[in-house]
């Protein structure tokens, strides 16, 4: 089972260390904690989701998509589970069933859908596929509200802002679009193009968006991926987090791991301010940290094995990751109960 | 060709040299060399003008996400299968064009090549044999420019397309001689130094070449050796080449060809080559790059093979649109397949002991699947061929005996592995 910090317990990510390490039977992609905090969600290689009990790591499947699901999304409430694959479908699940089966499956779009997230309060669900599609659907009956058009190449992550009733979309070359809700219009972009490598030599574009987040105030906007990325194709390429002010969309911040390889899967905001990063690839296994004011990590925390993903739980006290060797490990942020 | 009795004995050398030089004035050199044991096949060929497209999908094709697709195994990937033209014949989703092409190809799904290195897997899989120390063999292209090509043609016979800059001439052509070695056409454009220089006035241009061959003719009167005619061959065909130069132009291509093919360079490399082809070429090669995807497999060939589609796909349909299916080979070929187990980089490494190559068009059964891997792509269950097999049915498909030899100083150099032989089942 997972250990449970005490309520009381300090925020502390230099004490951090794996407080449960459950085992699947194929590798996982991707990875969320439930905003109850009852389960953590998974989606593995086999073409399945699994919920993973907190309190005693029993692992129930979820079957319906044709492919590998790729991301996972919650209505603020938890009582829905929304999933997007290779399918590209979206796929509509009761959280806590006992059997959980597709409440609603949408083919949304044509080839993958590779990245979802649900709005602050919770009445849409916004996709990114392969098609260069950005769609906003209606999660009370799945009807399409917006086709936003302007993505030139894979959209890889989509995020809406917490306050300002937009959302964010970033793709493969590293472009950020801003959209309204409610006409669904472009409004502006950002320049994360930094993340994006064109190897003329391997014909390869490679890179982008991998991950977007907001401060909880809404201040800081920080995007994820790639840089440095001298062969592509053999996995040699720095992670990178670009940190942006909100409302004049400059970078201030260009945070790095020093002496790591590959790419930054997810980052997300703490409350308590500081960014949290994870990285996986040919010579990196790491949980980062970084202060808005420094560039190089305060901290970082070897997860065992290859992650591919990770997500903060509701209280900011707990780090679940999704691993390659079918582990899904829960790192608590805080020192060991003695 | 007229036959020289060589003053050395022998014109490998000064061939090597002119090789050497490289651009085109290396380029048309004869090689003086001896003919196919049976030349009958060759004016026969000459005449009927069979042709070969090879796509040389550089770095190593993932089978398993184009021609011999696993889903929903533990090795199948993201990707899905989608069916074809030919009824129970399923391919990877990253193909939906070439998909409805399917009814003019055919699918070998049981190559095993034993090697995995990518320089040795290039060389056995355009040489049918594997490399040694004591033989180095002409390449396929090398083989047909020598079989096919009309006595009429001035242009090269045997010309390979490639990705980035570059150009001059290969070393593929072996004891063929460098009349049929490859002239590389790097990115699509036309020949190395195959424009006048334009410090040279077309008058004085003219005026030189009259003297050259006023001054060769005295003293072939004479003096006359391989060497020479080589020289004299060499000039007289680069001014072929020269005045030919459009037909490497796509530009002459309709606007609305180049934008079905695809505004990339596989498309326009793909539509070069259907120029090539309808101008008499016997042997055209694209290479596309590049598949070696240790890491992000996925992402990577739904870049690559989306371009792949387009121009492959246009390609096949004009080839059979405009009646040359039947004189032309098709031939998709990598070094190697990629591995069956995903590894941690969401990447799939060098495999060869169970991958696919496509054929299609002139004496091949179209619609056929030959060979069969297993439920998740680990092992070949049926039907298991190699490089070997592969170039005698190439050859066969041409219509030319893949058991004859080249006559070379004396030597008799069987054409193709004498070891091995063509997969009947998929000749017509």
């Amino acid at each position: 089972m997972s250990e449970s910090p005490p309520a009381a317990a300090k925020v502390d990510p230099v004490a951090a260390h794996i407080s449960a390490d459950w085992q699947y039977d194929s590798p996982l992609i991707s990875c969320r904690f439930d905003p109850q905090g009852r389960f953590i969600f998974s989606t593995a290689e086999n073409n399945r989701v699994q919920r993973w009990n907190l309190a005693d790591g029993k692992a129930t499947a979820l079957e319906g998509h044709e492919s590998w699901p790729w991301t996972i999304g919650f209505s603020p409430d938890g009582e829905t589970t929304y999933t997007s694959g290779a399918d590209g479908r979206l796929i509509f699940w009761p959280t806590a069933a006992d059997a959980p089966k597709p409440l609603r499956a949408i083919d949304a779009h044509h080839g993958w859908a590779r990245c979802l997230a649900v709005s602050p309060d919770g009445k849409l669900i916004a996709t990114g596929g392969n098609d260069r599609r950005v769609k906003l659907w209606n999660a009370a009956d799945g009807a399409l509200v917006h086709e936003l058009v302007k993505h030139e190449v894979p959209v890889y992550s989509v995020l809406f802002h917490p306050a300002a009733n937009c959302l964010l979309s970033g793709d493969l070359r590293g472009n950020v679009h801003q959209w309204g809700l409610e006409k669904g219009e472009w409004q502006r972009s950002f320049d994360a193009k930094k993340l994006y490598t064109e190897n003329k030599g391997q014909n390869a574009e490679y890179g982008g968006v991998r991950t977007m987040a907001i401060s909880a105030d809404g201040k800081s906007f920080a995007c994820g991926g790639t840089f440095n990325a001298s062969n592509p194709f053999g996995a040699v390429c720095e992670p990178l987090a670009l940190r942006f002010e909100w409302e004049s969309q400059k970078i201030v911040q260009s945070h790095i791991a020093k002496d790591l390889k590959g790419p930054l899967w997810r980052v997300v905001f703490h409350p308590d301010g500081f960014l949290i990063g994870i990285c996986g690839g040919s010579g990196a296994k790491h949980i980062l940290f970084w202060k808005a004011d420094q560039e190089g990590d305060f901290h970082r925390f070897d997860v065992v094995a290859l992650p591919r993903d990770m997500d903060l739980d509701p209280r900011g006290m707990r780090l679940a990751s999704a691993h390659y060797d079918r582990h899904l490990r829960i790192t608590t942020l805080a020192a060991k109960a003695t | 060709m007229m036959k020289t009795r060589n003053v050395c004995g022998s014109s490998d050398h000064a061939m090597a040299r002119r090789q050497f030089l490289g651009g085109v004035a290396s380029g048309m050199v004869v090689g003086g060399l001896g003919l196919l044991t049976r030349p009958a096949f060759s004016a026969q060929l000459s005449k009927d003008q069979k042709r070969v497209i090879v796509v040389n999908m550089l770095g190593g094709l993932s089978q398993l996400e184009s021609w011999d697709p696993k889903p929903g195994t533990a090795t199948g990937g993201p990707f899905r299968a989608i069916s074809t033209s030919v009824p129970g014949i399923h391919i990877g989703e990253l193909l939906p064009q070439t998909a409805q092409q399917m009814h003019h190809l055919a699918l070998v799904r049981a190559v095993n090549t034993h090697e995995d290195d990518h320089s040795k897997g290039s060389y056995l899989m355009a040489t049918g044999r594997r490399q040694t120390p004591a033989t180095d063999y002409p390449e396929l292209g090398a083989v047909c420019s020598k079989a096919l090509s009309p006595e009429s043609l001035s242009l090269p016979g045997h010309i390979k397309i490639t990705p980035g800059g570059g150009g001059g001439r290969g070393n593929d052509s072996a004891y063929l001689g460098p009349k049929f070695a490859s002239v590389r056409l790097g990115n699509g454009n036309p020949p190395q130094n195959s424009t006048r220089p334009n410090d040279i006035a077309a008058a004085a241009d003219e005026a030189r070449q009259v003297f050259r061959r006023q001054v060769n003719s005295q003293f072939s009167l004479h003096r006359r050796t391989a060497m020479t005619d080589a020289y004299t061959q060499t000039y007289e065909q680069a001014l072929s080449l020269m005045e030919s130069r459009d037909v490497f132009d796509i530009a002459k291509e309709p606007e609305k060809d180049r934008d079905r093919y695809g505004q990339h360079d596989f498309g326009r490399h793909c539509l070069l080559a259907r120029r090539l082809l309808e101008n008499g070429i016997p042997f055209v090669q694209v290479a596309h790059s590049n598949y070696d995807t240790h890491s992000e497999n996925f992402d990577f060939h739904l870049e690559q093979l989306g371009e792949f589609d387009q121009g492959f796909a246009c390609l096949v349909a004009d080839l059979a649109e405009r009646g040359m299916l039947d004189s032309t080979l098709i031939v998709v070929l990598s070094e190697f397949g990629r591995s069956p187990h995903i590894n941690q980089y969401y990447g799939r490494d060098h495999w060869s002991a169970a991958w696919s190559v496509c054929l299609g068009g002139a004496g091949i059964h179209r619609g056929a699947v030959y060979g069969k891997t297993n439920e998740d792509g680990t092992k070949i269950v049926d039907g298991q061929v190699d490089h070997g097999n592969l170039f005698h049915t190439y050859l066969r498909a041409l219509g030319l005996d893949s058991t004859a030899s080249f006559e070379v100083g004396g030597r008799q150099l069987p054409m193709a592995d004498p070891m091995s032989s063509p997969i009947k089942e998929l000749l017509t």
